[in-house]
């Protein structure tokens, strides 16, 4: 399992966990699950089109995930968002659907869009993952306040010369980065997956943002390594795994987060009123 | 004194009888016992956590009591329903909801009813009368999402009112609001209770809006409740007994303070989560603010 | 004037089988999708409704594996999915959106690993094509009873339930106060769309599936502030939208010479987007 050719696998996941840890802590932070989710299954329309036309497949990616971080940006502000994401979202699959008719042979690598093939990446696939997943979370850790800012209390943020509009389109711009450079390798299934999953329970242990992050990432890494560890046994999809498991983290923290509140309540138990002999029964005049 | 035992006074629309509410392990009602009489106007005054919101649940018959009975009309919890209107504090209303003033106040006729509404004149009239009863024809048409404070809070009343309930119930409805709205929804409330008869229990942490209606009233502190006329409850002595420590009523005008003496206070429980918090979630703490300003 | 007729539809649209078949059964679907589809779009619940869309299609690939009726698969799929949201369903949309990812994300997990057993026993790659954009124009005509059948209880349940389900999703506080069962009625209204989302996303496709269930009713809900009026706009525009999209797509397969046509997907979510950007925003009142 830890052989030569696994070797790269590791190395590609465990840079996929860090950025989906890092740029995953925003996401649930805004709310933003279904456009995490959306952006990358609008890509399949890229992968397409650039098949069409002869491109390399990861350009077509990119340009597709930044035209839905556009698009969901520009028609969030005409109307609610969750619907411009739907309606964003199905405008590409349909174009998808429409290159799609235009060319014949595609079901094995919309499988390998779907569920990536991280079992099977090369060397040579790393470095652009790495640089580009590095970009997207140095420009995220270096726009942390800003962006924490506009997430947490808008109108503050305003106040402080923060454009919560500008922010958003950035965020969904190297959200769109980052989920389309790792698409590739590890599926749409994978890093979206890991965006919610760890960072959801992170939050429920620790409300501090930095802390909070930090340990979305470390729950990240080691789901992604259970995963491949479990898919290199049983030979069953990555995907599943980290499906079930990003439940699992979700769960784990929810529970966690109601033991805490059931203890925190008993704790502050009422001090009787004080001093002098108060009666204990109201008062009827 | 300990309450006593309810009374089958036929004019009774509301009989609180040794109310104890406990939750999550802490008790937030003790001992609580009032009563309302036909077109009373009475006032549950309370600092923010007091359990006004508590008691008005349980009331309403959403939150079972620990031990202790409530009746409305003479009915217990089950059959309230249709009896009492309920007006909540300030609601999230979307903007984009496709409902205007005038749906709202009709799904106060029939909300919970199952089936396809039929159009019928008689509802449209009704809805239009309790319209025009609160001041709301102006905006009877807008999107309830696009209401400003005041204007939501006419058609929140008209809702609950259309059915024609025996008891009003209202949660704090003027914290949101200017003096000038805040004069016009009392003064509403008033007319409605004198006109129709209806018994108008509002919450509120500050008395004085409604000095100029208010019949009775039931002080919580502590949990506890000091219920009578506004002279008999807000007395130096009966609320320093109530805060279990010396708090000095002073008039001014015709205003009333209540305001902390020396020492340290004792401090108010804060309400526990009554609906669900996310998971990073800590309510803040509400301050035991004794010093009640106008 | 026939010459101008046939400008626009292309000969044989109206006598050829297929196309009837598409028109009803797709017809049936955009109306009962844009009346389920106007509560989740009102109960912020398109994430929801794009969801149970996929974890449909997921059963759907398990009902092959056991050798059920894939009508079965997704519509059970589905109800079940829509059970478990609603169990872990929490209050603020967020926090909702998240958990309708995780459920997501752990039934595309199951649907990948119902797809690898079925990949690997037998060789139907291509069905998880015809599942995610399927056509219009494959549907038998013998489904076309069974899709009115499933519409039935989905459209009842949202019928049955409207005044309450109106109230709790405009003002929760307001519903329970009237002893209505605000979860109970949330439950349902999720089952109703999960039987909605699953039937269309069997007959054609899950892209379309979700594109009638939002769209139409977004679109609605701009267009007017009473709601029985909205629903009503959203099944007309789902309607004419799905016509149309038919319409075209047969006629591009006279386009040019390449005898190639356009999919019917393609079309119908085009209109509908182009319907919704049409619409005007409402006019946002300023309270005195």
């Amino acid at each position: 399992m830890f052989s030569g050719f696994m070797a790269s696998t590791w190395e590609v996941a465990s840079i996929v966990a860090v950025v989906a840890g890092v740029i995953g802590f925003f996401v649930v932070l805004r709310g933003a699950a279904f456009a995490a989710d959306a952006i990358p299954q609008g890509a399949f329309t890229g992968a397409a089109a650039a098949s069409l036309i002869g491109v390399n497949t990861l350009i077509g990616l990119a340009v597709a995930s930044l035209a839905g971080a556009l698009g969901i940006s520009w028609l969030g502000r005409r109307g609610r968002r969750d619907v411009a994401t739907a309606l964003i979202l199905v405008a590409m699959l349909g174009l998808g659907a429409l290159f799609l008719s235009f060319s014949s042979e595609y079901a094995p690598e919309i499988y390998a869009l779907l569920f990536g093939e991280v079992l099977g990446v090369s060397a040579t696939e790393i470095a652009p993952v790495a640089i580009l997943g590095g970009l997207c979370v140095v420009v995220t850790l270096l726009l942390f306040r800003p962006l924490l800012l506009s997430s947490l209390m808008p109108e503050l943020a305003e106040a402080r010369g923060v454009r919560a509009r500008r922010m958003e389109l950035v965020f969904l711009i190297v959200l769109a980065l980052a989920t389309s450079m790792t698409l590739p390798v590890t599926g749409a299934l994978l890093i979206f997956s890991l965006m919610i999953g760890p960072p959801a329970a992170a939050r429920s242990v620790t409300s501090r943002p930095l802390p909070a992050m930090l340990l979305s990432v470390f729950i990240a890494l080691i789901v992604v390594w259970l995963s491949i560890a479990a898919a290199y046994q049983t030979n069953w999809p990555v995907g599943f795994f980290v499906g079930t498991l990003g439940a699992v983290c979700y769960a784990a923290g929810r529970g966690w987060a109601a033991l805490r509140r059931r203890r925190s309540v008993r704790a502050s138990a009422l001090p009787g009123p004080s001093g002098t002999g108060a009666p204990a029964a109201s008062v009827r005049v | 004194m300990t309450g006593q035992p309810p009374a089958a006074d036929p004019a009774e629309v509301l009989g609180v009888a040794d109310l104890n509410v406990r939750l999550g392990g802490r008790p937030i009602l003790r001992d609580v016992s009032f009563s309302m009489r036909e077109g009373e106007f009475t006032g549950l005054i309370g600092a923010n956590g007091a359990g006004k919101t508590t008691l008005l649940k349980v009331i309403l018959g959403l939150q079972p009591p620990t031990s202790g009975t409530v009746r409305v009309a003479g009915q217990t919890r089950a059959r309230r329903a249709g009896l009492v209107g309920y007006v909540p504090q300030k609601i999230a209303l979307d903007p984009d909801m496709p409902m205007r003033a005038r749906d709202l106040v009709g799904l106060g006729l029939d909300g919970q009813r199952l089936g396809l509404p039929l159009p019928s004149a008689r509802r449209r009239r009704l809805v239009d009368e309790m319209l025009a009863a609160v001041g709301a024809e102006r905006f009877a048409d807008s999107r309830v999402g696009n209401l400003s404070g005041g204007e939501q809070q006419r058609v929140l009343i008209a809702h609950a009112l259309i059915s024609r309930p025996r008891l009003l119930l209202l949660d704090e409805p003027l914290a949101n609001l200017d003096i000038a709205s805040e004069q016009d929804v009392v003064s509403l409330l008033g007319k409605v209770t004198r006109e129709q008869g209806v018994a108008v229990l509002i919450s509120a942490h500050d008395m004085n809006p409604l000095l100029p209606f208010m019949d009775r009233i039931v002080y919580l502190a502590g949990g506890r409740a000091a219920t009578g006329t506004t002279d008999e409850v807000v007395r130096t002595d009966v609320l320093s007994d109530l805060y279990g420590q010396h708090v000095d009523v002073i008039r001014v005008h015709d205003r009333i303070l209540v305001v902390a003496g020396r020492g340290g206070g004792t401090r108010v429980p804060a309400p526990s989560a009554d609906g669900p918090a996310g998971p990073c979630e800590d309510e803040p703490q509400p301050d035991p603010h004794l010093a009640e300003s106008i | 004037m026939t010459h101008l007729l046939h400008l626009i539809v292309e000969p044989g649209f109206f006598s050829n089988a297929p196309v009837r078949s598409a028109l009803l059964a797709g017809g049936i679907v955009a109306v009962v999708s844009g009346i389920v589809g106007s509560f989740a779009v009102l109960r912020g619940q398109s994430y929801a409704g794009h969801a149970l869309a996929d974890i449909s299609v997921a059963g759907g690939s398990a009902s092959f594996l056991a050798g059920v009726s894939p009508l079965w698969g997704f519509a059970g799929v589905g109800v079940l999915a829509a059970g478990v949201m609603d169990m872990i369903g929490v209050q603020r949309p967020s926090g909702r959106d998240l958990a309708t990812g995780i459920v997501r994300g752990a039934g595309l997990g199951l649907g990948a690993l119902f797809l690898y057993f079925d990949t690997t026993h037998t060789s139907t790659t291509g069905a998880t094509i015809t599942i995610l954009f399927g056509s219009l124009f494959t549907i038998s005509s013998s489904l076309i009873p069974v899709i009115a059948a499933f519409s039935l209880p989905a459209l009842g349940i949202v019928l049955v339930l409207y005044r309450p389900l109106l109230l709790s999703s405009a003002a929760a506080e307001l519903a329970a106060a009237r002893g209505t069962s605000v979860r109970l009625v949330g439950a349902a209204c999720l089952i109703a769309i999960a039987l909605t989302v699953s039937l269309s996303a069997l007959t054609i496709g899950a892209i379309l599936s979700t594109a009638l269930l939002i769209g139409p009713a977004a679109t609605g809900l701009r267009l007017t502030s009473r709601p029985g009026l909205a629903m009503a706009w959203a099944a007309l525009i789902g309607l004419a939208a799905t016509w149309l999209g038919v319409l075209l797509a047969y006629d591009s397969f006279y386009w040019g010479s390449a005898r190639h046509g356009w999919p019917v997907s393609f079309f119908v979510v085009t209109l509908i987007l182009v319907f919704y950007l049409l619409s005007p925003r409402p006019v946002r009142r300023v309270p005195d």
